[in-house]
């Protein structure tokens, strides 16, 4: 491998494959070290790899909805308790007391040291999921990634990227009328507030929705071939039953049951699903633009992320305690040596990954004060 | 190439049909400019053309509409996505995807061509517009004038032979106008494409059209013909040609060259006179807003560092620069937007940023960009009550402000269905209900047609004559000459010229109006000071006090050609 790495985007896809790989390898422990690690091993890649573009701030907000999720589960445990039997008790809050009918709810009472970690350990999982997923909107554009779909998907595609510019325009629009009102000198806050400022935003955004729906079509937007409607049916059947089986192929896998008809449920589905994409591919008379190149850097990062999840999946069974540190008695995690080796496997992107573009430092000329940039 | 016939169009629930009877042909690699009034119909042109009237509009469409050779009726806009582009005012509005590249690759993609030809006219496109080192940016992170150029360069790529634009230029400084338009240019002659023009800022435009159709509303006629016979009728035209107008010239110059090369004689006749002063604000008044060693930081950009200024009454500033260059965040730091990050406001003894918006009222008002922010209520009637409301004023002054500035508007018509120039009259009145001290305008001009423009010209003045102080942050050069007694050029946050407006603006390549750049190096802005001087004995006209209410721009009785 070449010492400096080349100047390019990296298949969105091979980012979210590595993320999503490293997210499995979180869903499969709740040891608190094992789980710092992976946090580390995404932040790192992130730092080493992300982009200066916009939605590349989408790490930071992951994170720290991650720690809102933390606080959330911690909070939800002091207040409604555990079921974790413990014997160190921290505190003991009033407890409320409840009719019969409400048994095996409690609200208050005593709180342990092992129902906080057992919380805590649940609530970092969470977060350490959630930090991987904004490690792969920090590194990968969604915008690219949809466009890697298949032709047929190529429309809902679309929708979805209009979506995801309607939340910050969105957020625009509100600063904007909120610095209006204060132009009339209103301060107030609450319904009110959120009524007259709430109905413009709404109206602005509709409108914006038209005129880029209007440019849309302008550009040619939705232009199709011409398809027999045999074929449209096929492929509508071919896609619904293809996905209905790999959702209930995916559930059969994730729950312990079932694992003997699942592989072959979701081979059929996914079958079926490709088939009836190609078909509805024919529908398409769209073509793309320099679409992103797979090659060994994709394969490497791709393949890191998925050689950390095959590691711990298959790790699991002998690992029980190690990957899920019983919280009673009460005692240290420990750092099992096998499963750390691999998670620091995931850190081979910072090395293998391109080296994303940077965009030249925004020009002075840039739009870049005063609201109407927003617009 | 472009075809009407017997072409009306009524939309839904319109009691006038928006066009009618509309005859017109665009030859092949014509630059026409369409002008006229605001709702006279020229938006429904244009997407007639395109096709979203009627497909994506709705209401009727009578007559017969080809665009190389394709009939609108049975063609959607996406079916003529390959012959004609659309490029709308705001740019922002039309971007699909995220980055310059992708954005010029998305049309070419939805017509499903050969991924080599998409990659060579990308190239082609990004070098024609001068687009290269912006490739890989972020629309978002864009200027005004580079987004409206990737803009056109997003439908340019399909190579289409029409170009369908809405007032492409309003948006934007002067400099980055010229951008834009140098590159239509470029396309009528290099590659012989046909460009259809909606704009009201003639002095812009007018120098390139090769046809102009004037729809003049009310239900008259249009007439085609070629600017210089259409400008000779038109109720709507630039400063340059109400000169010619004034001079007697024929035919009439369309360009600052042709006037300049005609305007010898003109030129040595107001020799040694000075046009008639407009009588200055006295300068010992107190201020009523003073702003010291000024900087605002926003996010990452130092959106202003060190600005001094000071505001007196009676007195009309215009604030100009280029976009991006700190006008916004000047006049929103002074009605407390954006808090300081260095420096000092006054606006009459009280730190915006820190007192509560209610007690700013009455000291300063703020009309924004888009005046429909201020405005919340569904009738005018609710709108003017709510002012009065909110600034504690006696019910109905704000009702009467609106009668003052907007005479016979119904108390029941929603803000909405009111006019650009109506709606920004009716915020102004909104804010002029607390009587503040100091007016601040946010682009005024922008989508005003030339009536517009002047009604709310005589507004300022009278405003400013009653001793309101009035800063205007404008790109409209030709409104500055107008009404401004004081000029101030900011440039990266920091003020480069600030003095009285002739003295600034007529030294000034990019802020200079036409008239100035006709009669350089006479000291002359605007058509109704030579007017004035045409009309007057040589030996009075430096004693005559100004002509304050004529207006070169206000619509003149039509000529019958």
């Amino acid at each position: 491998m070449p010492v400096t790495p080349p100047i390019r985007h990296l298949h969105p896809g091979a980012w979210w494959l590595w993320a999503l790989g490293l997210a499995t390898a979180a869903s499969r422990t709740t040891n608190p070290f094992l789980l710092l690690l992976i946090a580390a091993v995404a932040g790192f890649v992130v730092a080493a790899r992300r982009t200066d573009a916009p939605w590349a701030r989408a790490y930071g907000a992951f994170l720290k909805l991650g720690l809102v999720v933390l606080g959330i589960r911690m909070l939800f445990f002091v207040v409604l308790g555990g079921d974790v039997p413990g014997t160190h008790v921290l505190i003991t809050l009033p407890q409320l007391p409840l009719p019969h009918w409400a048994q095996g709810v409690r609200i208050g009472g005593p709180i342990t040291l092992e129902g906080l970690l057992f919380a805590l350990y649940q609530a970092m999982m969470l977060a350490v999921l959630l930090a991987c997923i904004g490690a792969a909107n920090a590194l990968a554009n969604p915008a690219r990634l949809l466009r890697s779909l298949p032709g047929a998907l190529y429309e809902a595609g679309v929708a979805v990227v209009v979506a995801l510019t309607f939340a910050p325009n969105l957020v625009a629009d509100v600063q904007r009328l909120r610095a209006a009102r204060r132009l009339r000198g209103r301060t107030e806050r609450g319904a009110r507030a959120l009524l007259t400022v709430g109905i413009p935003v709404l109206e602005s955004a509709l409108e914006r929705s038209v005129s880029l729906a209007a440019a849309m079509d302008t550009r040619g937007f939705g232009r199709t071939a011409d398809v027999p409607a045999a074929v449209r049916r096929t492929t509508a059947a071919l896609t619904l039953a293809g996905l209905l089986g790999v959702c209930v192929a995916v559930y059969g896998l994730l729950g312990a049951d079932g694992t003997a008809w699942a592989l072959p449920l979701l081979a059929l589905g996914t079958l079926a699903a490709v088939a009836g994409l190609a078909l509805g591919g024919r529908r398409a008379v769209r073509s793309r633009y320099r679409p992103d190149p797979w090659g060994l850097r994709e394969w490497l990062v791709a393949g890191s992320g998925a050689a950390v999840a095959a590691v711990m999946v298959t790790l699991g069974p002998g690992y029980t305690d190690a990957l899920n540190p019983p919280v009673v008695p009460l005692a240290v995690p420990l750092l099992p040596l096998l499963p750390a080796l691999a998670i620091a496997v995931g850190l081979l992107p910072a090395l293998a990954a391109p080296l994303p573009p940077r965009a030249a430092p925004p020009s002075t000329t840039a739009r870049s004060s005063g609201p109407k940039d927003s617009r | 190439m472009i075809t009407f016939e017997q072409v009306s169009v009524t939309y839904q629930d319109a009691a006038a049909p928006a066009l009618s009877g509309l005859d017109l042909t665009v030859p092949e690699g014509e630059l026409c400019l369409l002008v006229g009034p605001s709702g006279a119909g020229k938006s429904t042109l244009l997407g007639a053309v395109s096709g979203l009237v009627p497909h994506f509009t709705g209401g009727v469409l009578r007559g017969r509409v080809t665009v190389a050779g394709r009939d609108t009726r049975t063609h959607r806009p996406r079916d003529l996505a390959d012959v004609v582009g659309t490029v709308g005012q705001d740019p922002l509005g039309h971007f699909v995807t995220d980055t310059v590249e992708d954005e010029l690759a998305y049309g070419m993609e939805s017509l499903g061509l050969p991924p080599e030809v998409m990659r060579r006219r990308v190239e082609e496109t990004l070098d024609l517009l001068g687009l290269a080192e912006l490739r890989d940016r972020p629309l978002a992170t864009l200027s005004g004038g580079q987004q409206q150029r990737v803009a056109i360069g997003s439908v340019l790529t399909v190579q289409p032979k029409v170009l369908v634009l809405d007032e492409p230029t309003s948006a934007l400084d002067p400099g980055a106008a010229e951008e834009v338009l140098a590159v239509l240019q470029r396309l009528v002659h290099d590659l012989g494409t046909t460009v259809l023009l909606a704009e009201h800022r003639l002095e812009r435009v007018l120098q390139y059209a090769d046809q102009v159709i004037l729809l003049p509303g009310d239900g008259r006629p249009p007439v085609l013909g070629g600017p210089a016979e259409v400008m000779a009728v038109s109720p709507v035209h630039p400063p340059v040609v109400a000169l010619g107008r004034a001079a007697g010239w024929t035919p009439l110059p369309l360009s600052v060259r042709d006037a300049r090369r005609r305007a010898a004689p003109l030129r040595a006749l107001l020799a040694g006179r000075t046009p008639a002063a407009a009588p200055l604000p006295s300068t010992a008044a107190a201020p009523v807003a003073t702003v010291a060693a000024l900087a605002v930081r926003r996010g990452a950009v130092d959106a202003l560092r060190r600005v001094d200024l000071a505001l007196r009454p009676g007195e009309v500033v215009a604030l100009m620069g280029r976009n991006g260059s700190g006008k916004s965040t000047l006049l929103g730091s002074l009605v407390g937007l954006h808090a300081p990050t260095g420096g000092r406001i006054d606006v009459g003894g009280l730190t915006p940023h820190r007192v509560r918006p209610v007690q700013l009222l009455p000291l300063v008002g703020l009309v924004p960009q888009e005046p429909r922010d201020l405005l919340y209520c569904d009738t005018v009637r609710a709108e003017c009550a709510a002012a009065d409301q909110d600034t504690g004023s006696p019910a109905g002054t704000c009702r009467a402000l609106v009668e003052r500035l907007l005479p016979g508007i119904p108390g029941t018509t929603h803000p909405r269905d009111l006019s650009e120039g109506q709606r920004l009259t009716l915020a102004l009145a909104v804010i002029l209900t607390a009587r503040p001290a100091l007016i601040l305008l946010d682009e005024p001009t922008r989508g005003l047609d030339y009536a517009a423009k002047a009604r709310l010209v005589e507004i300022l003045r009278e405003l400013a004559a009653e001793g309101h102080a009035v800063l205007l942050a404008t790109h409209d050069v030709e409104l500055a000459a107008e009404l401004a007694h004081r000029t101030v050029i900011l440039a990266e946050g920091e003020i480069v010229a600030d003095g009285p407006t002739p003295e600034v603006v007529v030294s000034s390549p990019a802020f200079a109006p036409q008239v100035a750049k006709v009669l350089n190096p006479e000291p002359w802005l605007t058509v109704s000071q030579v007017a004035a001087a045409l009309a007057a004995p040589a030996n009075e006209t430096a004693n005559e006090t100004a002509n304050g209410t004529a207006n070169e721009s206000e619509p003149e009785p039509e000529v019958a050609p």
